[in-house]
């Protein structure tokens, strides 16, 4: 395995390639010994098919291994870490993984090699739905369908609940609904339009997605970026997980009824998108991040402004998370809700709020940090027992702990630096070359992959949203719990359909 | 009881009085894009190479807002002596009710002119809409949401969102509809009692947005669906959305 740092272009020439058996021994290895994957996909290589991983303790590491049609399933020998890994790997090159326990499609689209179907789907016809769920079959058990279209104003996805009487035995979660092709846009669409799609991978994480985007491009093209523009981004960064931390804490109450503090925080999370906006003229941060740096010099004025409104909002924040944290008819709905053990969760590789909620200390802007991050203080969690509680209580201190970033940021003596020219987007890609991104979202580890040719061609853009770690996290957290739980429980988690369905 | 009615009071009274009032977004918001008539064919051709979403007609100086995600690039290049291309302004009011109107050099027609008598009968005083997401990227989602906070406060306007499409006057429709989600979608359209409403939120909606070329995508709703109202952006500013519907439903003026 070769040790490589966030962010840092290498040869593809010095990815390891190992023997087919040598990679699954390494591979169940390092997850046994508490060990976590990044990125593990495919990518065509001439006429054969190479797997790819990368993998994180402490350190990062990157190591490949070329497969035929088939290859031993590792979910089936080291965990379920690899259970969607391999399902995206077998739907999007047609490679099977052998023994594989549920093998069933993410995202309902035919492969990109002349491999034969592993599904035998014909893709003219409808897939989603048409399909067997897992069951759990005896005289009381019933199944409760919700979706695609759910009763809100939220995304499209499918929910098979197995139910004895209230209490769910099993849940799963088929998505693929807002699948439209990011990865494949991304390796085929002239350079300009890089951006604006890594900005709609997920629009609540459009500068985590962009951000990371942005940096492996700049890794490709030997491009700087000035402190100014990292300070900026990492603001930026912040701002966007105030706004989605804060906004999940008023629906959160919302959905135990309890409406002042869903009111509140719901005007408040449209302060901080405002906050975006001063910054960028868009209320995701659309707009602002580009490889080299930004868009837009973020000047005194602009400074003045965040600070300002973080003094008068920070102590309104504080008075509702006391309102909220200290209602009993709250923590009595909260407490012992949706619980994830830490052992569930590391066994699933849960990252982000729902793995530190349940004890899982991994943070990127702690273990491999980028932009500003090396320089500011880190967080610990307090509460973590993996309940709805603890989801709710790690996003309050993140909250907390953003604010006094943002405050740290602004203090910088710092010259504005010049915003990145619209033109020349056409980026010389360094030939042969690979970059791995990784980027502490306010869901967790966002993480992108690219690939070039020997004429620095784009041949492979990997994404990885946090989402792809953590849905299988929800459907443990339903394990024994009450049906009438799972809105609340959904909401503890957050997570991304369009993230995950790319 | 004590801290609820303490944060009762630190709150205060947020709903914004628009559209009583004016509202005004910051200068840089870049809401409805004022082209220069007169600035050079080579420069507009610079502009129309360098967008991301092919949105400017060069020839005409006009740009496509059914295809424009206001990312504000073409408004960064200059020429000479000041010659520029185009100049976002702080006008949130987008919608339109014809496609072809939203190519535009500037001014867009009206739209509380445009509203269909029978339309503003029938949902002028009581509007529920069933929000259908398909294949976007959540964000035209998120800023439809917020029209439900205390500062828009959509439902003092009689206008709602609602769970079954059964309870609906019609549809509004994020996302380039992706292929997975068509049959859904229609499915949800199928469900509203007619006479129904389609409107087509956010540039993914109306053209594809960023997503515009994939195969993954039919990029048009207009093609699966007859729309009555376009709302542009990526995503609409919320302001851009309560607009569209106070005009189109409740012929509000701007
Ligand atoms: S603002 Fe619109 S027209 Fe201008 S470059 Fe961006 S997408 Fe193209
Ligand atoms: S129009 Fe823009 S904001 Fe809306 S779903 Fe599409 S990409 Fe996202």
């Amino acid at each position: 395995m070769l040790k490589i740092n966030n962010g840092e272009r290498i040869d593809r020439s010095q990815i390891p390639r190992v023997s087919s058996e040598l990679f699954h021994r390494q591979l169940s290895q390092f997850v046994r010994n508490n060990g976590f994957i990044v990125q593990f996909f495919a990518y065509p290589e001439d006429k054969q098919m190479v797997l790819l991983a990368v993998l994180r303790n402490s350190d990062l590491f990157i190591l490949e291994t070329t497969v035929g049609r088939e290859f031993p399933s590792l979910t089936l020998n080291a965990g379920p870490q690899f259970n969607l890994f391999e399902r995206e790997v077998a739907e999007q090159y047609g490679l099977r993984p052998a023994g594989h326990p549920w093998l069933k499609m993410l995202r309902y689209h035919a492969n990109k090699s002349d491999k034969p179907d592993v599904f035998g789907n014909n893709y003219e016809e409808e897939i989603p739905g048409n399909y067997p769920y897992f069951q759990v079959q005896g005289e009381s058990v019933h199944e409760v369908a919700v979706g695609p279209v759910h009763a809100g104003i939220i995304e499209p996805g499918h929910f098979r609940f197995q139910c004895a009487g209230e209490e769910v035995l099993h849940l799963e979660i088929q998505l693929g609904y807002q699948h439209r092709g990011v990865e494949e846009l991304l390796q085929t669409v002239p350079h300009k339009r890089l951006i604006t799609i890594a900005e709609g991978i997920a629009g609540d994480t459009s500068i985590g997605h962009n951000l990371s985007c942005c940096q492996a491009l700049e890794a490709l093209c030997g491009l700087e970026v000035a402190g100014g523009a990292s300070t900026q981004r990492t603001i930026a960064l912040e701002l966007e997980r105030l706004a989605n931390h804060i906004g999940d804490l008023g629906a959160l109450s919302g959905d135990v009824a309890f409406n002042p503090p869903a009111a509140y925080f719901g005007r408040i999370r449209g302060e901080f998108l405002n906050l975006l906006l001063a910054l960028s003229g868009n209320r995701f941060g659309k707009g602002l991040i580009r490889p080299g740096g930004t868009a837009f010099a973020m000047g005194q004025e602009a400074r003045q402004v965040i600070a300002n409104k973080i003094k008068e909002l920070r102590p309104e924040i504080l008075h509702v998370c006391d309102l909220l944290f200290t209602a009993h008819t709250v923590l009595a709905r909260f407490e012992r809700t949706g619980t994830v053990t830490r052992e569930h969760a590391q066994a699933l590789g849960l990252v982000g709020v729902c793995g530190r909620a349940s004890g899982l200390d991994y943070d990127v802007r702690e273990f491999f940090p980028t932009e500003c991050y090396g320089d500011l203080p880190t967080i610990s969690n307090k509460v973590t027992s993996g309940d709805v509680l603890s989801r709710a209580m790690v996003r309050q201190e993140e909250i907390v702990h953003s604010l006094n970033a943002i405050d740290l940021l602004l203090a910088r003596e710092e010259e504005p630096c010049q915003p990145v020219p619209v033109e020349g987007t056409d980026y010389a890609l360094a030939p042969s070359s690979c970059v791995v991104t990784l980027n502490e979202g306010w869901r967790g580890e966002i993480s992108h992959c690219l690939l070039t040719d020997d004429q620095g061609q784009l041949i492979r853009y990997k994404i990885k949203d946090p989402s792809f770690h953590n849905w299988p996290g929800l459907a443990m957290a339903l394990r024994n719990q009450e049906i009438s739980d799972f809105p609340l429980c959904n909401k503890s988690f957050n997570l991304s359909y369009c993230g995950f369905d790319l | 009881m004590y801290k609820i009615i303490r944060n009762r009071l630190e709150q205060g009274h947020r709903t914004s009085s628009y559209p009583k009032k004016p509202i005004q977004l910051p200068a840089i918001y870049r809401g409805l894009p004022m082209v220069n008539a007169d600035s050079s064919l080579t420069l507009a051709r610079r502009c129309a190479e360098l967008c991301p979403q092919n949105a400017i007609l060069a020839e005409e100086r006009k740009i496509d807002l059914g295809r424009c995600t206001f990312c504000g690039r073409c408004a960064e290049v200059q020429e000479g002596d000041g010659d520029y291309f185009v100049r976002f302004s702080q006008r949130f009011e987008l919608a339109a009710v014809r496609r072809e109107d939203l190519i535009t050099s500037g001014s867009l027609p009206e739209l509380a002119q445009h509203a269909k008598e029978q339309i503003t009968k029938l949902f002028g005083r009581s509007l529920q809409l069933r929000q259908v997401s398909a294949g976007g990227c959540n964000a035209c989602e998120a800023d439809i949401n917020v029209l439900g906070t205390p500062f828009f406060f959509l439902s003092r306007f009689g206008i709602d969102f609602v769970a079954s499409p059964r309870h609906a006057d019609g549809i509004m429709v994020t996302g380039p509809i992706s292929r997975n989600m068509r049959s859904a979608l229609m499915d949800t359209y199928q469900a509203v009692p007619a006479p129904k409403v389609v409107i087509a939120a956010g540039c993914c909606a109306i053209s594809g947005g960023p997503f515009h070329g994939s195969a993954e995508i039919i990029g048009d709703l207009n093609t699966l669906l007859p729309v009555d109202l376009y709302i542009p952006g990526c995503p609409p500013h919320p302001l851009t959305t309560l607009h569209a519907l106070l005009a189109y439903f409740k012929q509000v003026q701007s």
